[in-house]
């Protein structure tokens, strides 16, 4: 009797358990960051529409197949107008403004605060009117 | 049969002003535009690709428009030149002269031939430039550009692999306009260069001068083509397509006899046949080469026009629908005349009423 109590009792441990494990992986995984992966090829962004959520962390993993450099800045339109115009030769204090070696990877975290619609662009010379832009869209 | 090893040997470099790329400055490397603020701009440029006894002769002249620091262009080439030389001082001159004559011609000094060396891979300087023949694909020709303090217009990817699918030579220009200054060289001169190529059949690689513009920018350029006999050229230049055939005829005598006499161009033969190719169109119609077919044998290369890649399967046509129908009806047809005529046929052996 004693033993079908405690074989009882461990198989409800071990139930509680795993349910807790289950439940804390859970909330570990809202919490890990998505993933985005970008790829530059031909001096163009592939996909050219990326739609993330507000309040995650998304990881951007972006290539750059190209040989020569890119970079992928994303922002409002004051902040594109400001690099248009910048004087900055590399890109890697904010990160949101990433500066891409030829033929390289970068990893980047953002976590957008508010929802609404954000472009990305490369602000190499030539390279944003060569069609280097890209929206985000972020959802609440 | 000669073997094309040196591939579609473009005859050459075609435009100085070719795959234009700029010096990176700190100042130019987040935003803002490479250009307007009067960065060195290359002029419309006036070449010569002669062809003869398997050997292609490209004359270009770097011109500059102002500006200063270095900048420089890439070009693609078929083959690995023999020799890569100070131009003559006329030819090109002679060549506008010859198909837009505006004053009597003088008489012209000979001059002493330079001997050209064979090499594989080398690096020139011709006055204020700095030539280098490269070997590689676009991602080696990137980090060359990179590791010399150049950058690459945004298409370069794109047209690297488009020539370098068919040919990894290419030959980098650096000109340091600072350089050109010191010289005493005023806007609008021009350095010549002479790069000899050997080469089975010589093409003008044209997508090349599109480099960095935009689609709805102009590109223009005089290409003359100096060969043994009229060439086959593919594209035809109709003038629609953003080349134009401005002259097509047997070369004068008297063209021949200044332009063998000019430094470097002993190999002129004693005639030969003249075209002038004119780039007039936008950069977004630039997007193939000038295949050219010396031999007359009359068939330019799809290849070397850019128009398909070597290797290529071309797809086979599909089945013209309407024809394969109108073939069954007339099988169709003859097997029931077939019938109907032996169905009419009297039967084998004795008439009947024997």
């Amino acid at each position: 009797m004693i033993g079908g109590r405690a074989t009882a009792g461990l198989g409800l441990g071990l139930a509680v358990a795993v349910l807790t494990g289950i439940a804390a992986n859970a909330v570990a995984r809202s919490h890990d960051p998505i993933v985005i992966e970008i790829t530059i090829h031909y001096s163009h962004f592939s996909p050219e529409s990326v739609t993330v959520p507000a309040g995650q962390p998304v990881t951007f993993v972006i290539t750059n197949s190209d040989p020569i450099d890119h970079e992928w800045i994303v922002g409002d339109a004051a902040t594109h107008e400001r690099h248009r115009t910048g004087t900055e030769p590399v890109h890697d204090a904010r990160p949101t403004e990433i500066t891409i070696p030829a033929e390289t990877q970068k990893r980047t975290t953002v976590t957008f605060a508010s929802g609404g619609s954000e472009l990305f662009i490369c602000h190499l010379p030539g390279h944003e009117a060569y069609g280097m832009i890209g929206t985000l869209v972020i959802t609440r | 049969m000669r073997q094309r090893r040196f591939g579609r040997f473009g005859l050459g470099l075609s435009t100085a002003v070719l795959g234009l790329f700029l010096a990176v400055t700190p100042t130019l490397a987040c935003g803002g535009l490479i250009g307007p603020n009067g960065a060195v701009n290359l002029l419309r440029t006036t070449t010569l690709a002669g062809y003869h006894d398997g050997i292609e002769h490209y004359v270009t002249a770097f011109q500059f428009a102002g500006g200063g620091g270095a900048f420089g262009s890439i070009t693609p080439l078929p083959g690995i030149p023999t020799s890569v030389v100070k131009g003559g001082d006329w030819t090109l001159q002679r060549l506008i002269r010859e198909t837009s004559p505006v004053q009597e011609f003088d008489g012209f000094r000979a001059a002493a031939v330079p001997a050209a060396s064979a090499v594989e891979l080398m690096k020139v300087k011709i006055d204020a430039l700095d030539l280098t023949v490269l070997k590689g694909g676009a991602a080696d020709i990137g980090a060359w550009a990179r590791s010399h303090g150049f950058r690459l217009p945004p298409d370069a990817p794109e047209v690297l692999d488009f020539y370098a699918a068919r040919s990894q030579i290419f030959l980098a220009a650096a000109f340091d306009a600072d350089a050109a200054k010191v010289r005493g060289q005023q806007l609008g001169d021009g350095t010549p260069v002479h790069i000899t190529i050997p080469t089975a059949n010589p093409w003008v690689p044209l997508r090349i001068l599109a480099l960095g513009k935009a689609a709805s920018e102009t590109v223009q350029a005089d290409v003359y083509l100096l060969t043994d006999r009229a060439p086959a050229l593919l594209p035809a230049p109709t003038g629609s397509n953003g080349i134009r055939l401005d002259h097509s005829d047997a070369a004068s005598a008297s063209l021949l006899t200044d332009l063998h006499s000019d430094r470097g161009m002993d190999w002129v033969p004693s005639s030969a046949w003249l075209t002038k190719v004119a780039v007039d169109g936008t950069a977004g119609e630039l997007g193939y080469d000038l295949a050219i077919d010396a031999s007359g044998a009359g068939r330019p290369s799809a290849v070397d026009a850019g128009f398909t890649m070597p290797g290529a399967v071309i797809p086979a046509p599909p089945p013209d629908l309407a024809r394969l129908l109108l073939a069954i009806g007339f099988v169709g047809l003859g097997l029931v005349g077939l019938a109907m005529i032996a169905h009419a046929r009297p039967t084998s052996g004795r008439p009947i009423g024997w």
